[in-house]
């Protein structure tokens, strides 16, 4: 009789105590993924913003006086130099810039970038066969900035530019993708 | 498929084992949370590394444009400044994790044989993780950075025997702090320590597992447990926990930017940082040339001290609550620390330097500009002249106009739309904005807030720049305005204003009724002028 009791007791106490371990360790494993994702995420999400989203820009560039319309004659590019202040994240300086600029008409006037689109090579203006040429894989441009042949695969970039009182101003590059 | 994987990386690398081995080690019956602290704190180096790893991606390690980066960082570079109060916070709270872990091995008596090594390596981390505060105080470059550094070295200057040898370590001249000893600081917080402490972590873990988790006396009579996943997840909680309050006061507690470092800015009052604060206080009581016994010797004792705990105690193992003696040195060291850094704080005069990296273009142009953006504004100008977009009128901010000036007087005079508005010099001092600006002025043409563009106007119609200069512009028949709100509280400014001999014997500024509202436009105005 004594015997028997104390077999129950045993049995009584293993039972819920199995089932008990088995539902902690259960817990404490979703409980170390649980908090462990959400470390993760909250590491992440910071790390993630800093590298990928864009940086707040400080200002937007100004337009720089780059030549009097006077200098430039329709329909014939001229390569023009210019200075102009820089801002390079935490940096700031004057630069010399240079474009091509082309005279379409009395009012009208289209600033290229100086680089090949293919490969940012210095292009030039060659005259006698009326195309810009980059000597580097020899793409070719019209004076309207459209590919001829050559590797180039879009049309020259541009700046934005404005006339005022007969007076070229160039501002920042228009980049198309 | 993933099984198979698995078994293959296993077969040749031996990893999931490894990995099983680490989760599946045997601990005390009695461990539990009081052990947490060591894991969080290496999810503290962790989290330190990796910031700081994303900080130098945006960072120029070199005196003059390390506080340009910095600030373009805070400023521009999206979760900057989140970034860099995880890193200030981190540092924070890697010393206290660090530091309650080594109280808990003290109290606990776990440094006792055979676990020697792994207690003098913990304080070997100790010193590195507070060299670590130390050479990064000085990478913002900014007065506060620059004025506790030359405390650093002062001390290294001391140190009997090799001071001189140190202080040309540190590339100082003894006197003043440059390039060599900012690159040299650069170096030690990104070169020189983070392997050290990888390394030394590596070690530390290793004696860790060799000699297994401390147990304790009762610890015969239960048997063993696995440390995944009860301990596990204790100690996961703990980082959270951890993780949870640094989020919090990185979000909530913004970390300032002083001005740049500026050796000849006398009147800066360094104090390092909170930690070492009682360090500070201490150094008081040690006068000429016992100087040396406060900066250097004492602390010495007291690391040397630190080491040799294992070696003095050398006890059998015992309960913790029978520990009293560890427990009433422990509870000596906080009342002396707590006491010490009470006395620093109630000491240090309150400061109002202005946080730089929050102050705006508007706030470094003249009064003259702001005065000019003012009556750009007041005679609705803007209504044809749309700043940043052609409009009817063009954008006056693109670049400066080139129109003759008496075409342009002309043009305000007979097209503005609140005729009127502006007197003769006021259309002239809006002339040269059109025609001559910084970029800093076109910046707050654009942005400057409506009241310190009125403030401004306050200013400029009572000709306080006759007599005082302020930000480049002005005379010096007065004193200086810029940072005249890290001087003097807003009561002082205002009363001064009504009544200045009261205020500043001698005085002869003129005294100056303003209406409330004009007061309060002034007063916010000058007082947002950086020094």
């Amino acid at each position: 009789m004594e015997n028997s009791k104390k077999c129950i007791v045993v049995t009584a106490r293993a039972v819920p105590e199995s089932s008990l371990t088995q539902n902690r360790r259960s817990f404490y494993s979703a409980l170390v993924s649980g908090l462990g994702s959400a470390i993760s995420v909250g590491l992440a999400l910071p790390s993630v913003a800093y590298l990928f989203v864009g940086h707040k820009a400080d200002k937007t560039s100004n337009f720089v006086e780059a030549a009097n319309l006077t200098q430039l004659e329709v329909g014939k590019p001229k390569k023009v130099t210019f200075e102009r202040t820089r801002v390079d994240a935490w940096r700031m300086f004057q630069e010399k810039v240079i474009a091509w600029v082309v005279r379409t008409d009395e009012e009208n006037v289209v600033a290229y970038s100086p680089q090949c689109t293919h490969f940012g090579c210095a292009y030039h203006w060659e005259a006698t066969r009326d195309q810009f040429v980059c000597p580097c894989h020899e793409s070719r441009f019209s004076i309207d900035g459209k590919v001829l042949g050559g590797p180039a695969a879009r049309p020259l970039d541009r700046y934005s530019v404005r006339v005022e009182n007969g007076k070229l101003l160039i501002g920042s590059e228009i980049r198309k993708a | 498929m993933f099984r198979r994987l698995l078994d293959w990386l296993e077969d040749r690398t031996g990893v999931e084992g490894a990995v099983k081995r680490f989760l599946y080690e045997d601990i005390p019956h009695s461990s539990g949370w009081h052990q947490v602290f060591g894991s969080v704190a290496l999810f503290a180096f962790l989290v330190q590394a990796s910031t700081g790893i994303l900080l130098a991606l945006n960072y120029a390690p070199t005196p003059g444009e390390a506080y340009d980066s910095l600030r373009y960082l805070l400023r521009q570079v999206t979760a900057g400044r989140l970034m860099r109060a995880m890193h200030h916070w981190g540092a924070s709270l890697m010393i206290i994790v660090v530091v309650v872990h080594m109280i808990q091995t003290f109290v606990w008596g776990a440094y006792k044989k055979p676990r020697e090594a792994t207690w003098i390596a913990g304080v070997a981390l100790l010193l590195l993780t507070l060299a670590y505060g130390l050479s990064g105080y000085l990478l913002p470059w900014d007065n506060r950075a620059y004025w506790g550094t030359v405390v650093t070295t002062e001390i290294a200057a001391l140190v009997p025997g090799v001071g001189p040898l140190l202080v040309r370590l540190l590339g100082s001249d003894g006197t003043s702090i440059g390039a060599v000893t900012f690159t040299r600081f650069y170096v030690a917080h990104v070169q020189l320590l983070p392997p050290l402490t990888a390394l030394l972590i590596a070690l530390h873990i290793y004696l860790v597992r060799r000699h297994g988790v401390t147990p304790t006396p009762e610890d015969e009579n239960h048997p063993r447990k696995k440390f995944y996943p009860e301990q596990v997840a204790k100690d996961t909680v703990a980082i959270f926990v951890w993780f949870a309050l640094l989020m919090g006061m990185s979000i909530l507690a913004r970390v300032p930017l002083g001005r740049v470092a500026d050796p000849t800015d006398l009147s800066y009052v360094p104090r390092p940082e909170w930690y070492f604060l009682f360090l500070f206080q201490f150094l008081k009581w040690f006068e000429g040339p016992l100087e040396v016994v406060g900066a250097v010797i004492l602390p010495t004792l007291a690391v040397v001290g630190l080491l040799l705990v294992p070696f003095i105690d050398r006890g059998v193992m015992r309960l913790v609550r029978q520990r009293t003696g560890a427990i009433g040195l422990v509870l000596l060291a906080a009342i002396f620390w707590g006491g010490l850094t009470a006395r620093t704080v109630a000491t240090t005069p309150e400061t109002r330097e202005m946080d730089m990296s929050m102050v705006e273009p508007w706030q470094e142009i003249s009064a003259g500009n702001m005065a000019s953006i003012g009556f750009f504004r007041r005679a609705q100008c803007g209504s044809c002249h749309e700043l940043g977009k052609s409009g009817v009128g063009p954008d006056l901010t693109a670049a400066p106009s080139s129109r003759p000036a008496s075409w342009l007087e002309e043009h305000m005079k007979s097209n503005a739309k609140a005729p009127g508005a502006l007197t003769d010099a006021q259309v002239q001092a809006l002339v040269t904005l059109v025609t001559k600006r910084s970029d800093k002025a076109v910046d707050a043409w654009r942005n400057a807030p409506q009241s310190a563009v009125e403030g401004a106007l306050v200013y400029q119609a009572h000709a306080c720049a006759s007599c005082h200069r302020l930000n480049d512009a002005g005379n010096d028949l007065g004193p200086p305005l810029n940072g005249v709100g890290e001087r003097r509280d807003r009561a002082w400014i205002e009363g001064h204003f009504a009544n200045p001999p009261k205020y500043s014997s001698g005085s002869i500024m003129p005294r100056s009724q303003f209406e409330p509202d004009q007061l309060k436009l002034i007063t916010d105005y000058i007082m947002a002028i950086p020094k």
